[in-house]
């Protein structure tokens, strides 16, 4: 017994059960269509671009920080990339021009995407503006930006190799879904391994505390938002390719849920905690619920009412949780 | 050291406000005539109500140290149930009706932001998030989410009644919309609840330090509650507003709008970190955003452009009022320094 309540309060082991448990749920409750293989191979080319989202506000609320802005980053690192592949497509021969032409994109998105980031992270770490205030208001100019350029409309026209990075498959391995689980890799070695990492965990935890130890605050931060834009333009990168298309607007419920992601993966907005695995099974934890509820024929907008329940009920849990524990 | 009256005017962010609103109403003149008339101002003036009753709501919530996400569906719910209340009641009922009932509905919505923000001490923009679309949710899929295009009788009249009826030169009827009084009343009322009473004092000592205000005595619960159900209350009263003076119920078109807001109160000096923020700079706020679109307008630039100023416009004010005391300070040493050289 005592075994199984110390497994309870492991919170990888809860968040497990979790995830499992609706993955079973669902299967029970529509299983001629939830545990196909097209079901399954369908939810893994959806998830990807949330879990990048995902990834990136974890980074933001590890500093203790929040980021409202990472759609806006996304759309506007899509709409660029979008515009330099459509605009140069004419002038591409043959087949590597066309391929090098992709690769002149993936890196424009990027290098938009941490510019992005690198704002936002001057704005809250130099100019001392709250995070949740700044990105509000970046997130704002972002997407007017992307409105400026774009007139409202959706960027199309891409080269149809592009497809590959939303679309494709290595093997029966979906390419999105690769390039998500190598991104969560590499941000669970950024903040368990490097300087940066830990240092922006201190950070979280006791900013005071961590100024006086001689830490950089300023720099860390700076460089946790721009790692955080990194991964919003390469989540705008496969968002486009799998639609085939950039718009201004696209995404624009994804912030809540990004934000309901993290505190289902045990990420704390208040800073200083959080894992890269909780992160990775609330995203599956999340789609299997959205993908369960498309078969059970709910609507968006009941959806929408559970999405909110659920973010109410977790941050309740997370936040008496640490209070428990601190007295 | 005493200060003159002139330099405590000087030194206000509502003085400097004021005076960006005045150099910003010139220039655009000078672009465009149309802008000072009546007519033009007066239109301002109306499409100022609805902003300005909901920056008041959301400043509110922002002294108490909080982003407040949940206004528009509070306001959304709110309107579009008395509506269909009112429709299925299909009597003639006195203005005043409406009013009560959505701003009922309101306070029921604020008092759930209260549980959470206040009785239970959750973050508030997480919990605003997800009571916006617990709210919104709910709306549309257990009300409708159909226009109501029809709307009672009461509301068509109020949406036509003036205050200061007149007839332009061009034969236009020019009017000052009767409800600017609900704004101005509202202004009143909790201008006058933060200043002068012991709740709006407890609201400014709570956002300035929770801590410090529970050790003198301040019940922080009871105040973020209420809080919560004025500021409910009041984007209940926006919405119904909106509705009528747009004359139709949509469960969908105040979504959206949040920013223009939160641009309205920033800009009007109220900061996030430290329990400031007066009833008075918002409004400036509220007119100054107002007349930037209006004049964007009027100038004729593309609404593309909109998104994108009131953005700068965000950044901006929190830039400068994150960096105020610094900036202060630093003027400061500039004129005593010069004052020394000399």
């Amino acid at each position: 017994m005592r075994k199984i309540a110390a497994f309870f309060n492991n919170e990888f082991a809860r968040l497990l059960t979790i995830t499992v448990g609706i993955f079973v749920l669902m299967t029970a409750l529509r299983p001629s269509t939830f545990l196909t293989s097209r079901n399954l191979i369908s939810m893994s080319f959806q998830m990807p671009e949330m879990g990048m989202l995902s990834l990136a506000i974890t980074l933001a609320f590890i500093t203790g920080g929040m980021d409202l802005s990472l759609v806006g980053i996304s759309n506007l690192s899509g709409i660029c990339a979008g515009l330099v592949m459509s605009s140069m497509l004419a002038n591409a021969a043959n087949e590597t021009q066309v391929v090098l032409l992709i690769v002149l994109a993936v890196v424009v998105a990027a290098v938009v995407g941490v510019i992005c980031g690198a704002f936002n992270g001057m704005l809250i770490s130099a100019l001392r503006v709250t995070p949740i205030l700044a990105t509000l208001g970046t997130m704002q100019l972002y997407t007017g930006i992307a409105l400026i350029i774009t007139k409202g409309s959706a960027v199309v026209g891409l080269p149809d190799q592009f497809s590959v990075i939303g679309q494709g498959s290595l093997g029966f391995f979906p390419i999105p879904m690769l390039i998500f689980l190598v991104s969560a890799v590499l941000v669970q070695f950024m903040l368990n391994k490097t300087k940066t990492g830990i240092e922006s965990r201190l950070i979280g935890t006791n900013e005071k505390a961590a100024r006086y130890s001689g830490i950089s605050v300023a720099k860390t931060k700076l460089i946790s938002y721009m790692t955080g834009g990194l991964l919003a333009a390469v989540g705008g990168l496969i968002m486009m390719s799998r639609v085939n298309s950039a718009k201004a607007d696209f995404g624009s419920s994804y912030t809540m849920q990004t934000i309901l992601i993290a505190v289902l993966g045990g990420v704390s907005p208040s800073g200083g905690k959080g894992k890269v695995v909780g992160v990775v099974l609330a995203v599956c934890t999340l789609q299997f619920l959205s993908s369960g509820f498309n078969m059970l024929r709910m609507s968006q907008y009941a959806k929408e009412l559970v999405w909110g329940i659920l973010l109410i009920l977790l941050v309740a849990m997370l936040v008496f949780g640490e209070r428990k524990e601190s007295t | 050291m005493e200060v003159s009256f002139g330099k405590k005017i000087l030194g206000r962010h509502e003085t400097n406000l004021a005076l960006i609103l005045i150099v910003l109403s010139v220039v655009v003149s000078l672009i465009n005539p149309a802008y000072f008339s009546t007519a033009n101002l007066f239109k301002i003036l109306k499409s100022s109500v609805e902003m300005g009753i909901f920056a008041i709501a959301f400043l509110v919530i922002l002294i108490l140290g909080g982003i407040d996400m949940s206004f528009p569906a509070i306001a959304s719910a709110s309107m579009y149930i008395t509506i269909k209340l009112l429709i299925s009641g299909n009597s003639e009922v006195p203005l005043i009706v409406p009013f009560l009932i959505a701003m009922a509905i309101g306070a029921a919505l604020g008092a759930l932001n209260g549980v959470f923000i206040g009785i239970m001490g959750l973050p508030t923009l997480i919990v605003t998030l997800g009571t916006m679309s617990i709210i919104k949710g709910a709306l549309l899929v257990f009300v409708g989410k159909n226009w109501i295009t029809q709307l009672p009788n009461v509301l068509i009249e109020f949406s036509r009644s003036n205050l200061l009826a007149s007839v332009g030169d061009t034969g236009e009827s020019i009017g000052l919309h009767s409800s600017v009084i609900i704004l101005l009343v509202v202004a009143l009322i909790v201008w006058a609840l933060l200043r002068y009473t012991w709740f709006g004092r407890s609201i400014y000592a709570i956002g300035t330090n929770q801590i410090a205000a529970e050790r003198d005595g301040i019940a922080c619960k009871k105040t973020k509650f209420i809080a919560c159900i004025l500021s409910g209350v009041l984007a209940a009263l926006a919405g119904l507003i909106h509705c009528s003076l747009v004359r139709v119920a949509n469960p969908f078109d105040i979504f959206g709008t949040e920013l223009n807001v939160i641009a309205a109160v920033v800009l009007g000096g109220a900061s996030l970190t430290g329990g400031a923020g007066t009833v008075g700079g918002t409004l400036l706020g509220v007119f100054l955003i107002n007349i930037i679109n209006n004049s964007l307008i009027l100038m004729g630039i593309h609404s593309y452009w909109q998104k994108f100023v009131v953005g700068l416009i965000v950044i901006l004010s929190t830039v400068f009022t994150a960096n105020r005391d610094a900036l202060r300070q630093m003027l400061r040493r500039n004129v005593t320094s010069s004052m020394e050289t000399t």
